[in-house]
């Protein structure tokens, strides 16, 4: 097993007989990788496999080379904000880091220092000695958030962890995981805040009922399905003769008009041919191009076809 | 902790409360070498660090009252007791109260207060974190289970011999207050006095100790860890009816055998011969050891799926 990825063998989980997940074989390589799909998809399932809180019934997972019977070594790795939204009673943001930071072994003045650190990059210093069972749940969201980070790991899991948080504060935590994954670690994140993830993500794992249904870059995702014509909006003055010449040379298989006149939704099963079509278009009939956009390579729209049967309508 | 020892230096904040370092180093972390170097320092220092929060934790929760009431309830009546007169043929027969400490103390104190101080205090180490789904903290920690399980049970050790400890302690005290300051004075430095209460302390340590164990096991490896509590203190009870060889596979049984002072165990009892204390404690310990073993194992392949349990 590779020293420097996440790796999962054909896993499975099952809980009696209900299946969590089901022959996942994964290779994550550092950078952001989204874990993507709707309540009962198998995230968590997944990311509790991952960090060992949860045994598979089969396969095996290797985190940087460490399987994940080992704690011991394995935790001074990985950083799992989890969706537990439960804390031990009756301690301070304060409290909860730095005990925390203590039980990894750290010595006391190294654990205040790097408590102070994690505190204030999800900025909670102000309420870091207020009892955390009365913050908010932005605040308490953050606070995982820097227990997780808060012993530098190499692989951060996050589970919807932009959760309860307001959009200055998702922003600024956003900005944190592409910090982390710059210099060089996993930032694992579940999440269903589907834009987001497509912003920042550098791949892609979609699942679907304990099943991974694909991953990898989500435009590369796309272009691979071929069932599902490619969407391209293109606002321009002659719409209508633009599709004519796209029917004429069999790159396209439905076109819609806007109804102002100024533009078409058409859908082509081969993208490139239909680009080079266009600029010949451009050129040879003095077409005027406002815009031209794919509607339809984003994460939502990768992942309602595949979890679905609509092969997509204009 | 980053206090500020002068009013000048808070700038006006609480000096009871964290403050951040007004410059924050790059701390790298242990790396796994110079653990695997020093694997007992880091292991006492993860163990300390349990101890700190669990510690905490024993004393203040809810669940906890009834074991403030089971500790404070043989002072209370002994206050009582204290501040009420004698009786004549008791005040005339000062040796009479060692009797009545050790019906106290092995008819409650040691089989109840202790008995379900200890099912309160260890089955809530860590089935009472599962039920407040909080043990992922510890398990998302890279500590070794076994430090983990040994840092939760000493805590509660801690706990329990703190309650139970000092109760005894004080019943003992108090039993002999109305005696007046001389006879206590005699009874204490030229008496039996203060090797009965240390023996009886040590009692209690053991009985914390075995009865931790036990119940830390229990809280592990079964969910609802009422019944088999039940089961054992009916064990316990009736262990006295039982067959000599029987009798030996109890903690009472070792337990009464180093108590300083020997009841009359009642016309049904089959007679069993006491152990001796040198096998008792090193047995006790032994067995302790061998069931924390065994939790140990358990903890390792705990799953967290708080839905489910």
């Amino acid at each position: 097993m590779s020293n420097d990825t996440v790796t999962l063998d054909n896993v499975s989980k099952f809980y009696g007989e209900v299946l969590g997940v089901n022959r996942i074989t994964l290779n994550m390589t550092p950078g952001i990788t989204s874990l993507v799909g709707p309540n009962g998809a198998g995230k968590t399932t997944l990311l509790n496999l991952i960090c060992g809180l949860l045994r598979p019934t089969r396969g095996k997972i290797s985190v940087l080379g460490i399987g994940t019977d080992h704690p011991e070594r394995l935790f001074t790795k990985v950083g799992y904000c989890s969706q537990f939204d439960s804390f031990p009673k009756g301690l301070t943001g304060f409290d909860l880091i730095n005990g925390y930071l203590r039980v990894h072994g750290f010595p006391a003045k190294e654990a205040e220092q790097m408590t102070w650190a994690a505190i204030e990059k999800v900025n909670l210093t102000d309420a870091a000695n207020r009892r955390v069972h009365g913050y908010s749940k932005g605040m308490r969201q953050r606070i995982k958030l820097a227990q997780a980070i808060s012993h530098n790991p190499s692989v951060l899991l996050l589970d919807e962890p932009l959760n309860g948080l307001d959009p200055m504060a998702r922003s600024e935590v956003i900005g944190l995981f592409q910090e982390t994954a710059r210099n060089g670690a996993h930032v694992v994140i579940s999440s269903h805040i589907l834009h987001e993830v497509d912003m920042i993500s550098d791949r892609v794992i979609l699942m679907n009922n304990g099943y991974v249904v694909a991953e990898g870059d989500i435009h590369g995702v796309r272009d691979e399905m071929e069932d599902h014509p490619m969407q391209i909006m293109v606002r321009c003055d002659k719409p209508a003769l633009l599709a004519a010449h796209a029917f004429q040379q069999n790159r396209a298989v439905e076109v819609k008009l806007h109804e102002d006149g100024g533009g078409l939704v058409l859908r082509t099963r081969d993208a490139d041919q239909f680009y080079l079509l266009l600029n010949r278009v451009v050129l040879d009939c003095k077409v005027g191009i406002e815009a031209v956009a794919p509607t339809d390579d984003d994460v939502h729209s990768v992942y309602q076809y595949l979890i679905t049967n609509d092969g997509g309508k204009l | 902790m980053n206090k500020t020892p002068t009013p000048e230096g808070t700038n006006g904040r609480d000096p009871n409360h964290h403050h951040p370092p007004t410059e924050v180093e790059s701390v790298a972390p242990p790396t796994e070498e110079s653990w695997r170097d020093w694997p007992w320092a880091l292991w006492y220092r993860q163990t300390m660090a349990i101890l700190r929060l669990e510690i905490k934790r024993n004393f203040l929760g809810r669940r906890l009252i009834a074991v403030y009431f089971l500790s404070l309830a043989p002072i209370s009546l002994l206050v009582l007791r204290a501040l009420l007169p004698l009786h004549e043929s008791e005040l005339g027969n000062p040796g009479k109260a060692s009797v009545v400490f050790a019906i106290l103390y092995q008819a409650f104190t040691l089989r109840l207060a202790i008995f379900f101080g200890c099912v309160a205090i260890f089955t809530n180490l860590f089935r009472g974190e599962v039920m407040e789904k909080t043990l992922h903290y510890y398990l998302l920690s890279p500590v070794q289970r076994e430090v983990l399980v040994l840092g939760k049970y000493l805590s509660g050790v801690i706990s329990a011999i703190t309650f139970f400890g000092l109760s005894t302690a004080a019943c003992y005290f108090l039993l002999y207050a109305p005696y007046g300051w001389t006879f206590m004075e005699e009874h204490f430095t030229k008496g039996p006095g203060m090797s009965h209460l240390f023996a009886y302390l040590v009692v209690s340590l053991l009985a914390c100790l075995g009865y931790g164990a036990v119940f830390l096991g229990i809280g592990l490896y079964v969910r609802n860890p009422i019944v088999p509590a039940g089961l054992i203190l009916i064990w316990e009870s009736f262990n006295f009816l039982l067959p000599p060889i029987l009798q030996k596979i109890s903690v009472i049984h070792y337990l009464q055998s180093i108590c300083p002072v020997s009841l009359p165990a009642g016309p049904l009892a089959i007679m069993t011969e006491p152990t001796s204390p040198w096998i008792s404690v090193p047995g006790l310990l032994g067995v302790s050891i061998l069931v924390i073993l065994a939790s140990s194992l358990r903890v390792k392949t705990l799953e967290i799926t708080y839905g489910t349990d």
